[in-house]
């Protein structure tokens, strides 16, 4: 008997905490959206963080997007061959990266990047004191630390996506056309007539989203980050895991919203 | 308001962490233009008072009176302006590491538009020199500068809004005997010189001496002992005695588990 009440405590507790965790980060959005839009705006650190975020994370997110449509293109030639149905390619490789490959694999590389500087430059700060001087010089931490950041993933990552869905189409074109031996021309013209304004659209709806909880599970995590060099670290390794997981579930969501029938 | 009201009036302040109690029931007054020192072992909620008074951690009762105003009763916008008339220097001097010396220094200045950026690099080297820096400090990082440098910088930047209200935590941990005492210096300069009511933290006897007026002693979330700073050192109560001469026998037990 005492076993069971026993797991039950430990059930509830559990329960209780995850819903506590689960307010503190609602009430955390919530604040940092709200300093979005009320002034004053700190342009500066804006523009750095979007800078970062967006210009300095094209790089990475060219050459993964790059690879991935090639991969895609690779994939479906050898499995579609058995069927004799290679001119399909084109039309996958449109719709996995328009669709999915670009911003998942480019959210996915946001959050290793961007996700985790952004936790541990705010838990550095928390952790010396940073946090509490700004507040002691008459600046609101939610609104200079956190709002611009929040608001740069929101705009930076469906620029991003845009970048990645076009260079993934093009490592496609170019494994079809340079290994498959496609026509080039009938490769573009299959290309562009899979390709759906809604399919581009929802990927950038999706990617505007991943951008943001990107963003706020760095802040938060690095917010709320405490204990020195360890909290640090650990609170880098749980903005990383906790936007990844958030990400693949909201993807799964949005699409079973949008795609669905 | 009467020349009595003192500058900073505490009354039963109660602050818990889960069972721990950091504050059980601190009382006391700063008269307006003194130097108050507090001093107390390490964990004795000396940084913890200081943060309630700054309105970073909000105690669980208890009053806190800026020139005879109820800081915890006053609203949000009126807190950040009580806030507002305080300087502080922190413990490792939290200076911002992404940002130069100069934007540190005159970070609170153009958070209240006192001055314009295009103003601020030249403003930044006259408080600079006031803390006896070379204006050309102004355009280096704080990783770049020594941590007497950096304290120097912190009380700069602590300063430049010419506040009403000064806090030290611990101004000479972690400096030489030398440059603490240049520190100390500062300190009292600048108080001095603004005419601020300053409360110094610290467990640095010389440090308790050179920069406070007046002194007390935080002991298990309670303040036991107040008395003129000079007196430290003679002070009669056994507490204060066995802190002030480090004795390890006495009524200090120290507690090495939690």
């Amino acid at each position: 008997m005492d076993m069971v009440l026993d797991l039950v405590a430990r059930l509830g507790r559990a329960t209780l905490s995850l819903i506590r965790a689960a307010g503190a980060l609602a009430l955390f959005a919530a604040s940092g959206l709200s300093h979005i839009v009320r002034p004053p705006f700190y342009g500066r650190v804006f523009l750095s963080t979007f800078l970062e975020t967006g210009f300095f994370s094209l790089p990475v997110v060219a050459l993964t997007a790059l690879f991935s449509g090639g991969v895609i293109a690779l994939q479906s030639y050898t499995g579609f061959a058995q069927y004799h149905a290679q001119s399909a390619i084109a039309g996958i490789v449109v719709l996995a990266v328009t669709r999915e490959l670009g911003p998942v694999l480019a959210g996915l590389m946001v959050a290793g990047r961007v996700g985790a500087a952004m936790a541990a430059q705010i838990g550095t700060m928390r952790v010396t004191d940073q946090i509490d001087a700004l507040t002691t010089l008459s600046t609101n931490p939610m609104k200079y630390l956190v709002a611009p950041r929040l608001l740069a993933g929101l705009i930076a990552l469906p620029l991003l996506v845009l970048v990645a869905d076009i260079l993934g189409v093009a490592g496609g074109f170019t494994v079809a056309v340079v290994k498959l031996g496609f026509s080039a021309p009938a490769y573009i013209t299959a290309t562009l007539n899979s390709l759906k304004a809604i399919d581009v659209t929802v990927g950038l709806v999706k990617a505007a989203l991943f951008g943001f909880l990107i963003a706020l599970m760095g802040c938060y995590y690095g917010y709320n980050s405490k204990g020195g060099a360890e909290g640090v670290g650990s609170a880098t390794t749980a903005a990383v895991v906790a936007a990844s997981i958030m990400l693949l579930a909201f993807d799964y969501l949005l699409t079973d919203l949008f795609f669905s029938q | 308001m009467t020349g009595t009201t003192p500058k900073i009036r505490i009354r039963d302040l109660h602050k818990s962490f889960g069972a721990k109690k950091v504050l059980d029931g601190v009382s006391m007054d700063v008269a307006q233009g003194t130097s108050f020192v507090v001093i107390g072992g390490s964990g004795s909620g000396k940084s913890v008072l200081l943060r309630c008074i700054l309105g970073l951690i909000t105690p669980d009762s208890g009053v806190i009176e800026i020139d005879g105003e109820n800081v915890l009763e006053a609203p949000e916008k009126r807190r950040e302006k009580l806030r507002s008339e305080i300087g502080m220097l922190f413990q490792n001097a939290a200076l911002f590491d992404s940002l130069t010396v100069w934007e540190n220094v005159t970070f609170g200045l153009l958070a209240l538009h006192k001055i314009t950026r295009k103003n601020a690099r030249n403003h930044a080297g006259t408080i600079l020199a006031q803390v006896g820096l070379d204006p050309s400090v102004g355009d280096l990082y704080p990783s770049e500068l020594s941590g007497g440098m950096q304290k120097r910088v912190g009380l700069a930047r602590a300063i430049a809004a010419q506040p009403d209200i000064l806090f030290f935590d611990e101004p000479t941990t972690g400096l030489d005997p030398i440059m603490g005492a240049v520190i100390d210096g500062l300190i009292v300069d600048c108080v001095k010189k603004l005419g601020s009511t300053a409360i110094a933290i610290t467990h640095d006897m010389a440090s308790a001496q050179r920069i406070g007026d007046e002194a007390a002693m935080l002991y298990k979330g309670k303040l036991i002992w107040q008395g003129a700073a000079s007196s430290l050192m003679n002070s009669g109560n056994p507490y204060v005695d066995q802190f002030t001469h480090g004795r390890r026998e006495g009524p200090i037990s120290m507690e090495l588990r939690r």
